[in-house]
């Protein structure tokens, strides 16, 4: 046996190491027990115990979303598996580069229905970008910096690598990161220049132009959303951002018109529908954005900058599709800008920005709290400026529903990666583990899990691990006793049966909180909130703050399912006039 | 810009794949996943050297949704190369089949003569029986099946269509 021969698992922290990796969410079993071996063993990769596997890949989402680095999963073989699977499929959907190791049975037992087994490449083939089953120990170091190619190039994703027992105990050679190159997979980086000079063209000669960017912004890192805000300021341009896009423009910017979409501001929303230039930015036309298919923004030329090639062309034909990296095509867009010395029609866009000033003073999102009831509304927006004087960096997760689109609408954003969400999964009980896996990253921020209680309750275990690493996350649960989005749908849609959708025997949180030595609070009338929020702010400690809100406050502005952007509901007195269509009855 | 509404059509695409396990369930499970048709599929290995295989595809849809289908496969990461066979130029295409036909007498003798015509050659036979091997167009195909259909036809194999481009351009194993 030659010398420099390492074990499987210790060839798989070389390659992790040499991957920058410095943290692992994950949970021991026995496939997986080698792997904590040369855990115990070394002192360069630190392991946060989750409390099941669901949170570990939240929390790895987390990480990733609010450093830009891939976030590391380790789970064991079967049951650490498939439960890996939900947060596998929202990283999947929001592109997030993870990658999650996996345990397996020995490879001679594959296929035999041994204990703990599953087909975990199978499970996970049509939700991670890629998987590897790694049958020989040779292999182990390659697919190991591969699966970290995969999952951070082009649009990121999750990545799983299946690593059998015996893979792991076997004795094999390193194979360094310089060494492997991958034969296939090649994303275009690069814009193309002639459909650039065509865009910027169409821009400057637009009267009534929209950019509107989303989470490919994010992704495609900081120096991205500066590119962004610069080239929305060269052109004097409204701009509008998706959910995942949130941070990608600072919301203080005159020319932010706030959200696009279902819960998005009316303005935006207009603007989406009535503009003859549309600037598609690391978004994906999602159904959640455009409404209505056929009267979507229908007057507009459209243009698409993405990374992914299939996500141009899905949902809506565009008219200039630019394939390319968010950052690297809007360099080249503002080069061109420059260069040719593209200006907009000013009195064009004056007009453009005053029709806009009228859409924006029906103040869509204005709520009035009076009475003795919290509004949900009210104690994001305290919180949000309770928070923004903070010197510390605060990042925000949610979970799923009501309180996640009042989160989006109420609090505001000045800088990417600060802000973590389930958006294309919309999984409920995302955010506490996403938070854990915040404040790992960043042990002196300010991090909240903005929640509902419904989705708190899916994933509440994760207390105990953030307890034990003295996290302290922060957790603002707006309480209404329902699932608050389900209801709302079953009043528009549903003749008001709620069915199923009350949350009876919830835990007392602030008990809950004391169970875990945390800090609980609580604010059942308005002029509670503030003190609670202060609290909260200079509690060392986590968390658990329980805001007793208004039970049958329904989220607005809304276009309703099957509807167009013109078509919004303002608030409840607008939904009498315009109901749900039969063919928007099936849409979720 | 409205959504476009044009009519499905037939499409070839060839896709050069890493020879992995799972390339195909991979390749197989987009398109049940994503509500595409899969009208026929071939695949073997085709350049032991590098180790890539060769899948011939045939699938219906619009324009729009052709273009999907391509961009789709063009990011699995063991695709090396997406070619539209029926949309970048000229290609030939060739199915083979093998056609088993039992009968005794004029019937017999009948189904020799159609293969004839067809060019199918006899591949086995015995006192009762013929499998034919015909090649071709997936129609000439079709059609020397049908004629077989009332002299005795028991059994078809398929190989499904491989096809290539015209003129001396190759896929590009690179990617």
């Amino acid at each position: 046996m030659a010398k420099d021969k390492m074990s499987g698992s210790d060839i798989l922290l070389k390659a992790l190491d040499e991957q920058g990796v410095t943290d692992i969410f994950g949970y021991p079993g026995g496939a997986v027990l080698p792997i904590y071996d040369s855990i115990f063993q070394q002192t360069k990769i630190r392991h946060v115990l989750v409390r099941q596997e669901g949170g570990a890949v939240h929390a790895a989402e987390g990480y990733s979303r609010s450093t830009g680095k891939v976030g590391v999963v380790l789970v064991t073989s079967g049951p650490g598996a498939t439960n890996a699977v939900t947060g596998l499929t929202d990283a999947l959907m929001d592109s997030v580069p993870i990658v999650c190791l996996t345990g397996q049975v020995p490879t001679h037992l594959i296929g035999n229905d041994a204990f703990q087994e599953a087909d975990t490449t199978g499970i996970t083939r049509p939700c991670t970008k890629h998987n590897y089953l790694v049958k020989s120990v040779e292999d182990l170091a390659r697919v190991v910096h591969e699966a970290f190619y995969v999952a951070r190039s082009g649009r990121p994703g999750p990545v799983v690598i299946d690593l059998p027992k015996d893979v792991l105990m076997a004795l094999g050679d390193y194979t360094q990161k310089s060494k492997v190159e991958v034969r296939s997979y090649k994303p275009r980086i690069k814009g193309d220049l002639a459909l650039i000079e065509a865009a910027v063209q169409a821009i400057a000669n637009s009267k009534r132009p929209i950019i509107y960017a989303g989470g490919g912004v994010v992704n495609s890192g900081p120096s991205a959303s500066q590119l962004l805000t610069q080239f929305v300021k060269l052109t004097g341009a409204p701009c509008t951002l998706t959910l995942m896009g949130l941070g990608a423009f600072p919301a203080s910017e005159k020319q932010y018109l706030g959200m696009v979409g279902m819960h998005g501001t009316y303005e935006a929303n207009l603007a989406m529908h009535d503009a003859d230039v549309m600037v598609c930015i690391g978004a994906r036309f999602d159904d959640r954005v455009t409404g209505r298919l056929d009267a979507f923004a229908p007057r507009a030329l459209k243009i698409h900058v993405d990374i992914d090639p299939s996500s141009i062309n899905k949902n809506v034909q565009v008219d200039i599709p630019i394939v390319g990296d968010v950052g690297h095509v809007l360099e080249d867009m503002i080069k061109v800008w420059r260069s040719t010395q593209a200006k907009t029609d000013k009195s064009a866009l004056n007009g453009w920005w005053s029709e806009i000033a009228k859409w924006r003073s029906v103040d869509c999102l204005k709520f009035a709290q009076d009475g003795d009831i919290i509004k949900p509304q009210y104690a994001i927006q305290r919180l949000y400026e309770l928070t923004k004087k903070d010197e510390r960096d605060v990042y925000i997760s949610t979970e799923v529903g009501q309180h996640q689109m009042w989160a989006a609408q109420y609090f505001g954003f000045e800088k990417p990666n600060r802000w973590m969400t389930s958006g294309g999964l919309g999984t409920m009980g995302y955010g506490l583990p996403a938070a854990m896996g915040v404040q790992v990253a960043h042990p002196d921020a300010l991090c909240i899990d903005i929640a509902g209680e419904a989705s708190y309750l899916m994933n509440m275990q994760e207390l105990s691990t953030i307890k034990q690493y003295r996290l302290p996350v922060k957790s603002f649960i707006l309480n209404n006793f329902y699932m608050g989005m389900v209801r709302q749908w079953q009043e528009l849609l549903h003749g008001g049966r709620y069915s199923e959708s009350y949350m009876s025997s919830l835990p007392d949180f602030k008990k809950l909180a004391e169970s875990f030595g945390m800090v609980g609070l609580q604010a059942t009338k308005p002029s509670e909130v503030d003190e609670v929020i202060n609290e909260m702010i200079k509690t060392d400690n986590a968390v658990i703050c329980d805001i007793h809100v208004d039970q049958s406050e329904n989220c607005f502005p809304m276009i309703p399912s099957g509807a167009a952007h013109n078509e919004m509901l303002l608030g409840p007195n607008d939904k009498a006039e315009k109901p749900v269509s039969e063919e928007g009855m099936v849409l979720v | 810009m409205s959504v476009p509404t044009s009519e499905a059509k037939n499409h070839t695409i060839a896709v050069l794949v890493d020879n992995e396990p799972g390339v195909l369930a991979r390749v197989i499970g987009l398109f049940s996943g994503r509500g595409f048709n899969i009208e026929s599929l071939t695949v073997a290995q085709t350049d032991y050297q590098n180790a890539l295989s060769r899948i011939t595809i045939v699938t219906t849809g619009t324009p729009m949704i052709i273009a999907q289908i391509k961009s789709q496969l063009h990011r699995l990461v063991p695709v090396h190369d997406v070619s539209d066979l029926t949309m970048d130029g000229e290609s030939v295409e060739r199915e083979l089949a093998l056609v088993k036909v039992s009968g005794v007498g004029e019937t017999r003798v009948e189904s020799l003569r159609i293969a004839d015509v067809f060019r199918a050659r006899v591949v086995d036979s015995t006192n009762k029986s013929f499998v034919f091997e015909i090649v071709g167009q997936s129609s000439k195909v079709d059609a020397f099946i049908k004629l077989m259909q009332p002299l005795g036809l028991i059994d078809v194999s398929r190989t499904g269509i491989a096809a290539i481009s015209r003129g001396a351009d190759a896929m590009d194993p690179v990617g």
